[in-house]
């Protein structure tokens, strides 16, 4: 009846792959933003599934937590990236080298 | 149970793929939304009630009409990829480490001892109990939680104004 926790972690570790991959391979800053909004999740999914196993409540209000960072980093970002179209014309990473020297 | 949970793993790991894979921004962003959908549900079997409530008003509710809202605001003409072989050596390499991420998980986890589970409290992880503990063991952080979201907010405006004074 219960799911057994190596499931989530399983699945975490396999989400979080899955947004690491994306945050290397794609040029496009925005999906490389929604990438790492993936791995925060899959990060979700570890702390739930440890707060079930353990009965405590604590690991629920880190995710609390973190869904309020992800949501503040998410807005500044975006504001970061619309700047960087308005002056550059695109988003596209490996075009970006303003800070190279 | 399992099958729920396997249904909505496939569910979770398959959108997940296809934000990645995709070339258009907004089907990428919208299969997100359906990735957030699928962990909600198997947040609500791990008995984080309001937690799943919480990441479909916040994540698939809020962050992802920001994301579609910018998508649409920047309106990118030229496409992406600049032949289908750009950077392969490069995802490849990115592909075989996240292999090897999850095979290391795996290993582990399995090898992992496991504490027998407590029982169930029948109120566990509803609204209540989060905002007992919320209010009480949590507070400070709660309320720098409200300066941090301020900091966003005026940072995002003054990032995003017109140069025009």
């Amino acid at each position: 009846m219960e799911i057994p926790i190596s499931y989530y972690l399983v699945l975490s570790s396999a989400l979080f792959a899955i947004g690491a991959v994306g945050v290397l391979i794609r040029r496009n800053a925005i999906i490389i933003f929604m990438c790492i909004e993936m791995m925060l999740n899959a990060v979700n999914l570890s702390l739930i599934a440890f707060s079930d196993l353990h009965r405590s409540i604590d690991g629920q209000m880190l995710v609390f937590f973190v869904m309020v960072v992800a949501a503040a980093e998410v807005a500044v970002g975006l504001a970061l990236i619309y700047v960087i179209f308005r002056n550059k014309g695109n988003i596209y990473v490996d075009e970006l080298n303003i800070m190279k020297w | 149970m399992q099958i729920i949970f396997f249904l909505l793993a496939a569910t979770a790991l398959i959108s997940g793929i296809m934000v990645v894979i995709q070339v258009n921004p907004v089907r990428s962003a919208l299969f997100l939304v359906l990735n957030f959908f699928a962990l909600a549900a198997i947040y609500l079997l791990a008995n984080a009630q309001f937690i799943a409530a919480i990441q479909i008003i916040v994540y698939a509710g809020a962050i992802m009409v920001l994301f579609l809202f910018v998508i649409m605001l920047l309106n990118l003409r030229q496409p992406e990829e600049g032949g289908a072989h750009r950077h392969l050596g490069q995802k490849i390499f990115g592909s075989f480490l996240a292999t090897a991420v999850i095979a290391l998980v795996i290993y582990k986890v399995f090898r992992m001892v496991v504490p027998p589970a407590k029982p169930l409290t029948p109120d566990f992880g509803s609204t209540e109990m989060v905002a007992k503990s919320l209010f009480t063991d949590y507070l400070l952080p709660f309320e720098m939680t409200s300066i941090l979201l301020l900091v966003a907010v005026v940072g995002a405006v003054i990032l995003a104004r017109s140069k025009v004074e």
